[in-house]
């Protein structure tokens, strides 16, 4: 198999779900089963995505595949010779492993809602935008260049938007599509930016490229500053699409969407764009850039989860979560674990996936009943369903034995090592923290959902376990949530495969005196071997690895064992609690208020802005314009009655004189003849005696 | 007694001439007006005569009036014929009337 | 294809369809559209056959030989005394990289306008002839290379347009109609005067070896035509040629329309009917931006590079301004109307620029604004057609009574805020990266960036007012679009989406002339100004 047999198959798995797009738009309204097209396709996909995988990880596994062609030519510019556009698509180990997951969850998202949507009057819709959306994805994930990844970006922004406010008929999901749209275009903004920036400095987007020229010495504006600042905007559409600190605000709200689509977008591919971003351009990041980031994502982390612990909608809980678990990634990022952020990414997606699923079975069953106060006791009724929340809780809580455990140990490591290195020792704070607060929200949810007495009776009496197509995915990605598939050894990621030969921190390129210490490949003129990490950085996450096991698990117990006191044996009462620390709870309960601020300040600012400037259009602009033209009438007016009154006024008069002297001589004009006869004879004697010719 | 001079005459054609005028002037019928003219004519006539008499200028002025009669003649032959067709067309030949062509 | 006169042709063929329009009875309604349907079919036909004649490597803009279908015939000559000289107008029509664009972009707009103009009942022969006429001068502006004929097809547009707004406008006609009649005049006054001035600066050797002033362009652009003492003349210490920029550029500004021009903009649209919207924000603001890039900057390329930063500075106020606004308006049309006013800003920007990147994203913008506003435009009209209204909070759930329609909708919208895969990201971004790149546009570019998220909001506020919650009671009785809609949507979306995917169709056209047009600009601003790509 050579490497232009794998770009063509990328090439198909990015066109085969468009093509359904395409198919289902159109031909939908003649054939209502076309959907069955979008699951047939995205079948072929998946299976694709699997040959690409493992022709990959066998013969190319440390030999990358690029392609690319010439999308836009500028021919010959003045002064810079030829200048043009390239679009194409890179094939790493990283590249493949997303096509993967980012095709398995898709394609069972595609079967799951076969029934979970059943019914609904746009189902092929529904279908072909799932087609649109995993094409767009698809396009992020194979793309070797900033441009393409841009272009992609906003198309997965447009496939959001439209599953956002599928049922746009409620004002609740148009309102959230279209402010998902705008947040995310904000943080777009600035990697649009930042994109200028790199072109206009490189003349290219194409990632390699870019960082060979960048450890040629070629900075943006010749500054080290703008290389932070060029790393910071690009990773601002990061913190758009993965809802960071303070672009989180629509993935909470997002989840007015289909549950199904919160699975696939808002929890597993789309969300996690954002750290695969942060992940192709690592190379370029600057110490201080990084440092940015990992403040931001750890942050993030941090608010998300006090958010998430005082939540009643299921849904929301998990967007909460699902946002802190994109923090620790990010922060992953920032402190330069490289793998863990990668390998975080990926387990999540299989655990969030499984979990948002889990809970469209639960709200399924419960007909579309998504307040956790309504719900309890359901474990009897939905066994499969109750285990795969178990499993993936166990995960996301970082229980040993599951595939949440081996990568957010070793991103808390990771966090813990950069902390000892550089003494920012409040990353690893918020680390483990979250880690605390994200094993308790979650078992509040699970007990909370099955255990304990059902609070609403009439409900839970209908309630029942979901047909089989909705069951399967969850089975499926239940098994991904286990330890099993990444590494043989259930505590020690660094052994399996997944780490040890499957991602590679990328090398930075970006000057020596704007790295971290521990990433200089260079001291006083000798340079090191070519490696990421120097050997101070592998010491110290050696150092951190017992610490963090311990604590980790230390806090996850302790979460686990607080919801149980709290919400399973009541030893606490939580309503007690929550007013023994009511000013804490509203500010959580409340989202920290940040909705309210924005809607105070940029939104309200906006449109008050946009209407003053509306005011002044019509008032002011345009009232010049009118203005001139009536200055233009009033002197036009006056001219006129000047025209009517003086100038003409003297024509009339002395049309008037002379009327009045005809008047006048008109005696004289009798029309007899004698009288002019005697006219004629005085005049001549008065003639003669005037003049006296004799 | 002093002898018939040159003033006589002028006198007799002024007295002529200034009867013509306020015949022609004073007149509404036609023929009057006409006879006005002809005393106009001859007041002239007599001052031709007049001044060749007494200037010496040759015969002109005789000849000059003998042209004149026969002017006068034709003159008044027209001129009464017109009158005679006023007269058909109007049935009177009051001049002051007669502004057919005026209105 | 030599001698093939396909300008002229292209020019001459609506005024053909006009005549016989005018000779037929006016109660054959069905006819004269088609007659006046035929016309335009025939130009698009003849667009294409030249663009598939057009030779993609020849620059055009100020050497005569890389002109394409030249046609050049005398047409006034008088030997005006030894004091004026001899006067000569020729008829002077070519095409170049920076034509061809917007001649397509005329023959399409005028095709899509028949369709939408079928539901024309008021005195349909005098509509369809006027409409023949517009299309006419509106193509021969963008096919001469003599200030004059410039000129007169300039002013000649301005009739017809006067008319349709005002008898076939809606309830304030007269006020738009006027508005728009004078503010245009305006303009013109200036650029007559400039004409004139230019005209007297510059000399031609003719056949016979005598020198005679010109109004061709190409003369004009030649700095050694110009006579020592003309008063616009470069080799003129005390020439007037700044204020003459400024008047000819105001000229163009009002047909951009550039804030603080633009307030003809809003009204003349929402008053002209729908097929006059259409041809206004898709031709005719074009004609401002084409003017500049064709007159302006060849013929002052100092005074060009003098005051870029300031047609930057207006680009940008333009499109926040503009965007902002939009946000603020409650009729359908006016927020259209705005958000015209905040694209052509794209334009504006990706001229300052002076870059190829920055030009050629300009041009290739005022072809994707005339095709994906054109369709806003449509669109305001098919549901102002069936509704009657076009309050933006009188509408709601439409997506659910009129589903293709709002397919079209997003495509359209979204082509708009500027997605990728759609036109408009891509003469939107190549704008940017023009722009991003000279050092003293960089932070007017950042500003700038800022309007593609007030568009985002405009337009996604829109599309949820108007298709999206619940459908009021009254507007349950719409219906979805009809096969001739279908036939003006249809070719629209397929360019924006072609175009979106493969935009090298387009800017390879333009791209020999862009870059001939930089070369000529760099190399008579004499050093090497220019920063960016």
């Amino acid at each position: 198999m050579n490497d232009i047999i794998l770009v063509n198959i990328s090439i198909i798995t990015l066109l085969l779900p468009l093509f359904g797009f395409g198919l289902i738009i159109i031909f939908s309204k003649r054939f209502p089963k076309l959907y069955m097209a979008g699951i047939g396709l995205l079948i072929i996909n998946f299976f694709l995505s699997v040959v690409l995988l493992y022709a990959k990880l066998s013969n190319y596994i440390s030999q990358d595949i690029n392609f690319q062609f010439t999308w836009i030519d500028f021919g010959n510019v003045p002064v810079f010779g030829n200048v043009h556009i390239d679009l194409g698509i890179k094939i790493d180990n990283i590249t493949v492993i997303m096509l993967f997951v980012v095709n398995l969850i898709s394609m069972l998202v595609h079967i799951y809602s076969l029934e979970y949507m059943k019914g609904d009057k746009r189902f092929n819709r529904y279908y072909a935008y799932l087609g649109i959306f995993t094409f767009s994805m698809i396009g992020i994930v194979i793309a070797n260049n900033l441009l393409m990844i841009y272009i992609f970006w906003e198309l997965v922004g447009l496939s959001s938007y439209l599953l956002i406010g599928f049922w746009y008929e409620k004002k609740s999901a148009a309102d959230a599509s279209k402010k998902a749209f705008i947040t995310n275009r904000v943080g777009d903004l600035g990697m649009f930016i930042g994109i200028l920036i790199v072109f206009t400095t490189y003349h290219t987007f194409t990632f390699d490229s870019i960082f060979e020229q960048i450890s040629n010495g070629v900075l943006p504006f010749d500054s080290n500053a703008w290389l932070t600042a060029t790393g910071i905007l690009i990773f601002m559409g990061a913190v758009g699409k993965s809802a960071q600190f303070p672009l989180h605000v629509w993935l909470p709200d997002a989840m007015e969407g289909p549950t199904p689509v919160s699975a696939l977008i808002h929890s597993a591919t789309m969300v996690a764009a954002g750290v695969y971003l942060s992940l192709r351009i690592f190379a370029m990041l600057t110490a201080d850039a990084m440092l940015v980031i990992a403040v931001v994502g750890g942050f993030t982390s941090f608010l998300a989860a006090t958010i998430a612990i005082t939540q009643n909608d299921i849904k929301r809980v998990l967007a909460y979560s699902t946002v802190s678990q994109l923090g620790y990634m990010v922060m992953a990022v920032g402190v330069g674990a490289f793998q863990y952020a990668f390998f975080h990414l990926i387990t999540h997606a299989f655990f969030k996936s499984n979990l948002f699923l889990g809970s469209g079975s639960v709200i399924h069953a419960m007909h579309h009943e998504q307040d956790m106060r309504e719900m309890g006791g359901l474990r009897k009724k939905m066994p499969i369903t109750y285990a795969a929340f178990i499993v993936s809780s166990l995960a996301i809580s970082g229980i040993p034995l599951t595939s949440g455990f081996l990568s957010k140990d070793g991103l808390l490591a990771g966090s813990l090592a950069f902390a000892h290195l550089t003494g920012h020792w409040l990353l690893p704070t918020f680390g483990f923290l979250v880690a605390l607060m994200t094993a308790f929200y979650m078992f509040r949810l699970v007990i909370m959902t099955f255990h304990g007495e059902p609070r609403n009776k009439e409900k839970y009496d209908h309630a029942h376990e979901s047909p089989f197509v909705m069951v399967l995915p969850l089975i499926v990605l239940t098994t991904l949530s286990l330890f099993f598939w990444y590494t043989p050894n259930p505590v020690a990621p660094e052994q399996g495969w997944f780490l040890s030969e499957w991602v590679h921190t990328p090398e930075s390129v970006v000057p020596q005196e704007t790295r971290f210490d521990f990433m200089k490949t260079e001291t006083e003129g000798v340079t090191e071997s070519a490696v990421a990490f120097s050997e101070e950085y592998e010491h110290a996450m050696h150092w951190a690895h017992i610490p963090t096991l311990v604590l980790s698990l230390l806090l996850g117990g302790l979460g686990i064992l607080f919801a149980f006191l709290i919400y399973h044996w009541r030893k606490i009462d939580p309503d007690e609690l929550a007013e023994k620390l009511k000013p804490a709870y509203l500010f959580s309960l409340n989202k920290w208020y940040v909705d309210e601020f924005y809607e105070a300040t940029f939104i309200s600012g906006t449109l008050k802005l946009s209407y003053l400037l509306s005011l002044f259009d019509k008032y002011v602009v345009d009232g010049i314009v009118n203005g001139t033209a009536y200055v233009t009438r009033v002197i036009s007016t006056i001219s006129g009655i000047f025209d009517k009154y003086i100038i003409d006024g003297f024509v009339n008069f002395t049309a008037f004189l002379s009327g009045l002297l005809g008047l006048g001589f008109r005696r004289l004009q009798s029309g007899r003849i004698q009288t002019y006869l005697v006219l004629v004879i005085f005049s001549l004697i008065i003639l003669l005696l005037f003049f006296e010719p004799f | 007694m002093e002898t018939i001079g040159l003033n006589h005459f002028l006198v007799v054609s002024a007295i002529l001439f200034s009867l013509g005028i306020y015949s022609v002037v004073t007149r509404k019928n036609a023929i009057m007006v006409l006879m006005g003219i002809e005393l106009i004519l001859n007041s002239a006539n007599i001052n031709f005569v007049a001044f060749s008499k007494y200037g010496n200028y040759g015969l002109g002025g005789q000849v000059t009036a003998l042209f004149v009669i026969i002017l006068a003649a034709a003159e008044a032959a027209i001129a009464l014929a017109i009158v005679l067709n006023l007269y058909k067309t109007f049935t009177h030949i009051n001049i002051d009337e007669i502004d057919e062509l005026n209105s | 294809m030599d001698g093939f006169p396909i300008l002229t042709l292209l020019t001459f063929i609506p005024v053909i369809g006009m005549i016989i329009v005018l000779a037929m009875p006016g109660k054959m309604e069905k006819e004269i559209k088609y007659v006046t349907l035929l016309s335009t079919a025939i130009q698009v036909i003849l667009a294409v056959i030249l663009l598939s004649n057009f030779d993609y490597s020849a620059g055009g803009i100020f050497q005569k030989d890389s002109f394409q279908f030249i046609e050049k015939y005398k047409w006034i000559e008088i030997f005006g005394g030894s004091w004026i000289g001899t006067i000569k107008i020729d008829y002077f029509v070519g095409a170049d990289g920076l034509s061809v664009p917007m001649i397509l972009l005329t023959a399409l707009i005028s095709f899509i306008a028949t369709l939408s103009s079928w539901n024309i009942n008021k005195s349909v022969k005098g509509y369809f002839a006027l409409f023949l006429l517009l299309d006419a001068a509106m193509m021969g502006v963008f096919v001469s290379l003599n200030f004059f004929l410039f000129y007169i097809f300039w002013e000649l547009m301005l009739l017809p347009m006067y008319f349709l707004i005002g008898i076939w406008g809606g309830p304030r006609k007269e006020y738009a109609a006027i508005k728009f009649f004078i503010y245009t005049l305006v303009g013109s006054v200036f650029m007559l005067l400039v004409m004139i001035g230019l005209y007297f600066s510059a000399t031609e050797t003719l056949a016979n070896g005598s020198k005679a002033f010109s109004f061709d362009f190409l003369v004009l652009m030649d700095k050694a035509n110009y006579l020592k003492d003309g008063i616009l003349s470069p080799l003129n210490p005390h020439n007037l040629r700044f204020i003459a920029y400024i008047a000819l550029f105001i000229g163009f500004a009002i047909k951009i329309p550039m804030f603080p021009f633009h307030t003809w903009l809003p009204d003349a649209h929402v008053e002209a009917p729908t097929p006059i919207s259409v041809i206004l924000a898709g031709v005719l603001l074009k004609m401002g931006t084409y003017g500049i890039l064709r007159i302006s900057y060849p013929i002052f390329p100092q005074i060009t590079n003098d005051i870029a930063w300031y047609i930057g500075l207006f680009g940008m106020i333009n499109i926040i301004y503009g965007a902002l606004v939009a946000l603020a308006q409650k009729d359908f049309k006016k927020l259209i109307a705005y958000s015209s006013v905040s694209h052509m800003g794209y334009v504006m920007l990706g001229m300052a620029s002076l870059t190829t990147t920055g030009i050629n994203g300009a041009i290739f913008q005022m072809f994707n604004h005339g095709t994906i506003t054109a369709m806003l435009f449509l669109i305001v009209g098919v549901v102002y057609d069936r509704a009657h209204t076009r309050g933006l909070y009188e509408f709601g759930g439409l997506a659910n009574q009129m589903p293709v329609y709002t397919g079209f909708v997003t495509v359209a919208f979204f082509a708009a805020i500027g997605l990728p895969s759609l036109s408009g990201f891509v003469s939107e971004a190549l704008v940017f990266v023009g722009a991003f790149g000279v050092d003293t546009l960089r932070t007017l570019t950042m500003i700038s960036a800022l309007g593609i998220l007030l568009g985002a909001a405009y337009m996604l506020w829109t599309l949820q007012r108007v298709f999206f919650g619940q459908l009021p009671e009254k507007w349950k009785s719409l219906t979805d679009i009809d096969a001739r809609e279908y036939a003006m949507f249809i070719p629209l979306t397929i360019i924006i989406i072609f175009l979106g995917v493969y935009p090298s169709a387009m800017l390879n056209i333009m791209n020999t002339s862009v870059n001939t047009l930089v070369e000529f600009l760099s190399v008579n601003i004499g050093n090497i100004s220019i920063g960016g790509l």
